[in-house]
């Protein structure tokens, strides 16, 4: 157990100490995240419509941009057939799991604060105290579950041929009902068409039943899906 | 003599032949039951009849899914892990993935007759979809190539967690509806069913399932043949263009 997390934190700081030096997500894929919301901006062309969407649409955005990390995270695993080495290696497939799982997690909630903030200035979106409070909640609650799907299916399509086609196809139906609970929560959480704060948090239970759930079987799983 | 061989592996057994003149004979029964022999419905008219074709196939791709998970789970499970589990986990994808297009498509031309829209955003019809991509996912990483395990590992443990996704996705949906529409179209269907037309469901239902099996054998032995030439193509080419050369 202790080397399990020993492992996690090693392999999640390596992830993202590569972040740091080669600025992928924060020069390529954030900039992606917020042409998009620009583009959302175009394809609706009205504010009042804009303001109405705009929840859904930064949870859109993230999990377009998941994708992407997800694809960049493994391609760092297969390039030199580190994950296989990782493995040949004995290290613990669980520990592997939860640090990439961290590393990209970290890389999330990076992203949905931009996203958050071009929502406020693009959309005029508006947050009060009480809805930051459930907006933070429900980004992390949903950043876990999104982290852990896109670990889980990651790790199944790398090194495939074909994996950029094949895990939007695997991870998109999976990751709805967090777009469900993520958006209606950022709704409350916006005050979007009057709708309150309070009602709000009971999405959040979805969103937890989506992160545990697949933050357990991931950990389980992620080891006979790379294990080849 | 490669051509006795050939000859010899064919997917046909006595028990599918059997199985198969049944199962046609089955289809042409419910064929003119469903389209002359009941009588069209008091409100829906002659619409119905798709019925006789949509129930059928959904069930039946609902049983093609619960048997390709508990193959993988056969699969899985050490003591009987086997590639015969794999193949019919994914023969019996591949059919329940035709057979939920199927019913789609029936679904929503019935929709478009009936409801005036080929599409509601109710929590079945929703996952239903769902489902469809996501065994068009599985079926997509069955082919992306390695070792007959490898395969059949990795498309095993996908096939259970579409078991753990596939009733996240329906209650998420249900709840998110329950938010959204105001009534829902597929409720009003309680209408009670005239005895002809429910025996011809029931008659469909069993005929699919017969299908089923039917298509379940043979595609589960080709498969058994594909990897039979996996294995053994590439050496007994080797060996064919080694002869050619010794000849010439």
């Amino acid at each position: 157990m202790k080397s399990m997390l020993r492992t996690a934190r090693t392999i999640a700081s390596k992830d993202l100490r590569i972040e740091l030096r080669s600025r992928v997500v924060t020069n390529q894929v954030i900039p992606f995240a917020a042409l998009v919301m620009i583009l959302f901006a175009f394809a609706l062309d009205s504010d009042a419509v804009l303001e109405r969407v705009a929840p859904g649409l930064v949870w859109l955005a993230t999990i377009f941009s998941v994708l992407f990390i997800v694809a960049r995270s493994f391609a760092l695993e297969t390039a030199d057939g580190a994950l296989e080495a990782l493995r040949a290696a004995g290290v613990d497939p669980m520990g592997i799991f939860l640090g990439k799982t961290l590393a990209l997690a970290t890389q999330l909630i990076a992203l949905e604060a931009v996203l958050v903030g071009a929502s406020v200035v693009l959309y005029r979106a508006d947050v009060s105290a009480s809805g930051g409070v459930l907006l933070v909640t429900t980004s992390v609650l949903a950043t876990v579950g999104l982290a852990s799907v896109g670990t889980l299916y990651g790790g199944l399509a790398a090194g495939a041929k074909g994996r950029e086609t094949l895990l939007p196809l695997l991870l998109l139906p999976v990751v709805a009902p967090v777009l469900i609970g993520a958006t209606r929560a950022t709704e409350s959480a916006f005050g979007t068409n009057g709708i309150d704060v309070s009602e709000g948090w009971p999405w959040l239970g979805l969103l937890a039943v989506f992160a545990v759930l697949f933050s357990v079987v991931g950990t389980v799983a992620f080891g006979p899906l790379v294990d080849d | 003599m490669t051509t006795r061989v050939a000859r010899d592996r064919v997917t046909g057994t006595p028990f599918t032949r059997g199985l198969g003149i049944v199962t046609i004979a089955g289809i042409v029964w419910l064929v003119i039951f469903g389209l002359f022999v009941t009588p069209a419905d008091v409100n829906q008219g002659e619409t119905v009849r798709i019925m006789y074709a949509h129930v059928p196939g959904a069930w039946l791709a609902y049983l093609a899914f619960i048997v390709t998970a508990l193959s993988s789970a056969m699969y899985l499970w050490r003591r009987t892990r086997s590639l015969t589990w794999d193949r019919i986990a994914g023969a019996s994808a591949e059919i329940g993935v035709l057979f939920m297009g199927i019913s789609l498509v029936t679904g929503s031309l019935w929709g478009r007759l009936t409801w005036g829209t080929f599409w509601t955003w109710d929590a079945r019809l929703t996952t239903t979809a769902f489902l469809f991509v996501t065994y068009i996912g599985y079926l997509a990483v069955r082919n992306l190539g390695g070792t007959h395990h490898q395969r059949a590992r990795r498309s095993a443990v996908l096939a259970l967690l579409a078991v753990l996704e596939i009733p996240l996705v329906h209650f998420s949906v249900e709840i998110w509806n329950s938010l959204h529409q105001e009534a829902s179209v597929a409720g009003n269907t309680d209408v009670t069913m005239d005895g002809l037309m429910l025996f011809t469901l029931f008659l469909g239902v069993i005929v699919f399932t017969l299908m089923y099996v039917w298509m379940l054998l043979h595609r589960q032995r080709a498969l058994t043949l594909e990897d039979m030439l996996d294995d053994t193509g590439l050496d007994r080419a080797l060996a064919a263009r080694r002869a050619e050369a010794g000849v010439s």
